[in-house]
């Protein structure tokens, strides 16, 4: 009776040997998934400082635009806008992040709203490169914008300037994959 | 008690095997259950290859791209073939490219890349390659991995001991393989003895920009040169070549080229041949060849034919060139990486010859000859002769080296790879091959310096290996591990084409240099436009030019009108992109070309004409972008005698 335990410590031994040996091979363990660890953020970690910046980058890179950046990290939603596109995104300044309701950023950016967040941020981003002649085609023409979530926006323009969606066009920066619009309001339904 | 026994015996049996096969995993034999053989070509999504095999397409006339250890091909680089794919020898700018003294020859038949090296080291700036049917060499930057340049080599046929460089790329060496009447000239083929000639030609490579001229052509006798290899080290400054039918058989060669117990390997001190060319010796002749250099900066290659060509006669440079007779038909000719040892791969025969260089040097010094072939000295093969390799194996080919002092030797007939060691001659090693192995690549396994640890073996034959695709297999190649004693077959993939030769360097050589976007700011094609408001179609005659830009998703104009049937249109399509790996395609119907595709950056020129009334599509080839399949426009094609005039629009 004494060899069953016998028995089960070489069992043990063994598997130990097994996975020892496993683990060994490349100094890592087996449940680390390369997917995740090589490109956490899909194209967004594409290193490449020779192409024209994207509109990620160069959201990045804007001051103006520091509430917009940390916005799209809480949502997850950087490999968005790095995409093939073309995009063009209405990019609210932190002013009008500020002009909101006080306390709904704050709320925005918590982890449960994620997908809320994440729509509300979509609903900035359009198929297709707008640029300001662009815009004038759609308005003077009387298409709307068709926006990642759908809705459709009107462009309307007033003496020399240009409002989408009730938010007024302060500046235009091309990118390497569409077109930033900086806008000075958040774009709500 | 006696169950118990049996168990814990089995039990302490199978720990001691486990325990064992986890030790030496690395070296276990056959059978990856066995081993770790599976990781150590396994590369993980997203995760990159260790370094470059450049493989050559052989009748594809193109050079594949793969990455070591995975086997996976990354690129097909178009040289010598026309190529759908980008558009390669099909668009206005890239059809230079492939013009000879024959005309337009959209096909060859690439063989030996060979990558720069300085100080006998690979530079990683470009890689050369030969095509073996209408002679030529090409020139590939290993920043775009485009085709740059090509030259045609006069008075050569069958130009296959070639494209192989000196030590700091002041030549890439062409020599002919079939000796041909030099001039060309009509006469009985019955003639061929003493006639024919072989050339072997000097190209030298500008430092700066790699381009190419033709320093010298030297005028041997009417042989077979088979390959070649430069001197390394000490023996830079020589070249040696293998010869065989040194019968000068000009019918039946299987048999009448295989009578001679020895053919030669011919040595050349080609620094002597250039200092005399130097001084004004050589003589120029009449030749006609086209020399095709694409410019990056206008995207557009030009075609010129030259008429002339610098020749040298052995004669004429006495003591620049010997034979060293080397047994039955010698195929490779190899160059150790301290330059001492040539190897001679008598493909008929079962030994491998190993010819010193110092000992060459002292018989040369002591002029000790066995006689000379067409006033060329012919040394003593026992003089000459460093040693043998006993190989046991049949049909050597091709020899590599790791840079620790072993030689890897292909065997044909055997199928195997057999290692052994420089300087005792021993066998080390001996793997087979699947089946029927021609070369074999170490990456930077002819330079000064091995990046040694993996060997490919590119084969012959495929057969069973893999799933059956009809009567024709793509060739397969294997990979071996050889950082070890003992050489480890790790994986066996298909090739593209045939893979004659290969070259192949660590990753790190050319990564941090490939070029992602073409600069729009930089780019001086007479008809590229820098931004859609120049874009315009202009009428000369029944040629009309179309200045077309790019970018995500559509083409400005989009709408043209104002053709007719019978004209030449052109469009010149600039892709305004400038992001990394974002090229846009054209392509119109009823094309008798191929789709191209554009560059970031790049203007390139489709060639249509109309042959019937119509409004016609054309459309975007590459899936750009989100809104790929918007990107679209037409083309409103009218009788030749209409009166429409040329318009063009974008969302008007």
């Amino acid at each position: 009776m004494k060899s069953i335990p016998f028995k089960l410590i070489l069992i043990v031994l063994a598997l130990s040997l097994v996975y020892a040996c496993t683990n060994r091979r490349d100094g890592s363990t087996q449940s680390e998934d390369p997917q995740a660890t090589s490109h956490p953020k899909g194209q967004a970690s594409v290193e490449d400082d020779v192409s024209a910046k994207n509109i990620l980058q160069v959201a990045m890179s804007s001051e103006a635009h520091s509430t917009l950046v940390a916005a799209v990290a809480a949502a997850q939603i950087e490999h968005v806008l790095v995409n093939a596109g073309p995009l063009t995104v209405f990019a609210p300044i932190n002013e009008a992040f500020d002009a909101l309701p006080e306390g709904t950023v704050e709320n925005l950016l918590k982890p449960e709203n994620k997908a809320q967040l994440a729509t509300i941020l979509t609903r900035h981003a359009a198929p297709g490169s707008f640029d300001i002649d662009a815009l004038k085609r759609e308005a003077t023409k009387g298409r709307k914008i068709y926006m990642a979530t759908g809705d459709y926006l009107e462009v309307v323009i007033e003496g020399d300037k240009i409002f989408v969606g009730g938010a007024e066009i302060l500046s235009t920066i091309p990118t390497s994959n569409g077109v930033i619009q900086v806008v000075n309001k958040v774009i709500l339904p | 008690m006696k169950t118990s026994i049996r168990i814990h015996s089995l039990l302490m049996a199978g720990l001691a095997f486990l325990a064992m096969s986890c030790d030496q995993g690395n070296r276990a034999g056959n059978g990856a259950l066995s081993s770790n053989i599976a990781e150590k070509v396994y590369i993980a999504p997203g995760e990159r290859d260790e370094q470059y095999g450049f493989l050559s397409g052989g009748y594809s006339g193109n050079l594949t791209v793969y990455g070591l250890p995975s086997g996976r091909m990354f690129k097909e680089i178009p040289v010598f073939s026309q190529f759908p794919t980008s558009g390669y020898g099909y668009s206005e700018e890239t059809k230079p490219m492939l013009n000879t003294s024959f005309g337009f020859v959209p096909w060859d038949d690439l063989h030996h890349p060979d990558i720069s090296q300085t100080k006998g080291e690979l530079d990683g700036r470009w890689i050369f390659a030969n095509g073996n049917n209408t002679p030529r060499i090409a020139r590939i930057s290993l920043t775009t991995f485009e085709t740059e340049e090509i030259i045609e080599v006069p008075n050569s046929a069958g130009n296959h001991s070639s494209s192989f460089i000196t030590e700091n790329t002041e030549y890439v060496v062409a020599g002919t393989r079939f000796s041909v009447p030099v001039p060309q000239r009509d006469m009985p083929i019955s003639e061929y003895k003493s006639n024919f000639k072989g050339a072997l030609t000097f190209i030298a490579v500008d430092p700066e920009h790699g381009h190419f001229n033709i320093k010298f052509q030297l005028i041997m006798p009417g042989f077979n040169y088979d390959l070649s290899h430069p001197g390394r080290d000490k023996s830079h400054g020589w070249f040696f070549f293998s010869t065989y039918n040194t019968e000068e058989a000009n019918t039946l060669l299987e048999v009448n080229a295989s009578q001679n117990d020895k053919d030669f390997i011919a040595a050349i001190n080609w620094k002597k041949i250039e200092a005399y060319v130097n001084n004004g010796g050589g003589k120029k002749v009449p030749a006609r060849y086209a020399h095709n250099v694409y410019d990056e900066s206008t995207h557009t290659a030009t075609s010129t034919i030259k008429e002339e060509v610098l020749t040298v006669d052995p004669s004429d440079v006495p003591g620049a060139i010997y034979f060293l007779p080397t047994p039955k038909s010698p195929h490779g000719c190899d160059v150790d990486p301290s330059g001492q040892y040539i190897i001679g791969s008598g493909k008929l025969s079962a030994d491998i010859t190993v010819h010193s260089f110092d000992k060459m040097l002292a018989a040369i010094d002591a002029k000790k000859f066995d006689g000379e072939a067409y006033g060329i000295p012919i040394l003593n093969y026992d003089d000459i002769l460093a040693g043998t390799v006993q190989s046991g194996g049949l049909g050597p080919l091709h020899t590599e080296f790791d840079g620790r002092g072993n030689a890897y030797t292909t065997f044909f007939i055997s199928s195997e790879v057999v290692k052994w060691k420089l300087g005792t001659w021993e066998v080390i090693d001996r793997q087979p091959t699947f089946y029927s192995v021609g070369h074999l690549m170490i990456p930077g396994g002819n330079s000064r310096k091995p990046h040694g640890k993996y060997l490919v073996a590119m084969n012959k034959i495929t057969k069973d290996r893999y799933l059956p695709t009809g009567p024709e297999m793509e060739h397969s190649a294997q990979i071996y591990d050889i950082s070890g004693e003992k050489m480890q077959l790790l994986y066996d993939f298909p090739t593209h084409g045939e893979p004659h030769y290969a070259a192949g360097c660590d990753a790190e050589l050319i990564v941090n240099n490939s070029k992602k976007i073409y600069r729009l700011d930089e780019n001086k094609h007479p008809y590229a436009i820098t931004s859609p408001a120049q874009a315009k179609v202009e009428r000369k005659g029944n040629e009309v030019h179309i200045y077309m830009s790019t970018i995500r998703s559509h083409f400005t104009p989009d709408n043209i009108e104002g053709i007719k049937v019978g004209d030449k249109v052109y469009f010149h399509i600039t892709n305004h992109e400038q992001d990394f790996d974002v090229p846009h395609g054209f392509s119109i119907i009823g094309q008798g070309t191929s789709e191209i595709l554009i560059m970031p950056g790049q203007t390139k020129t489709s060639l249509w004409e109309p042959k019937r009334v119509g409004v016609w599509p054309f459309y975007c080839t590459d899936f750009c972008s989100a809104l790929h399949q918007e990107m679209q426009g037409y083309v409103r094609v009218s009788p030749a005698n209409a009166n429409i005039e040329l318009s063009w629009s974008l969302d008007e």
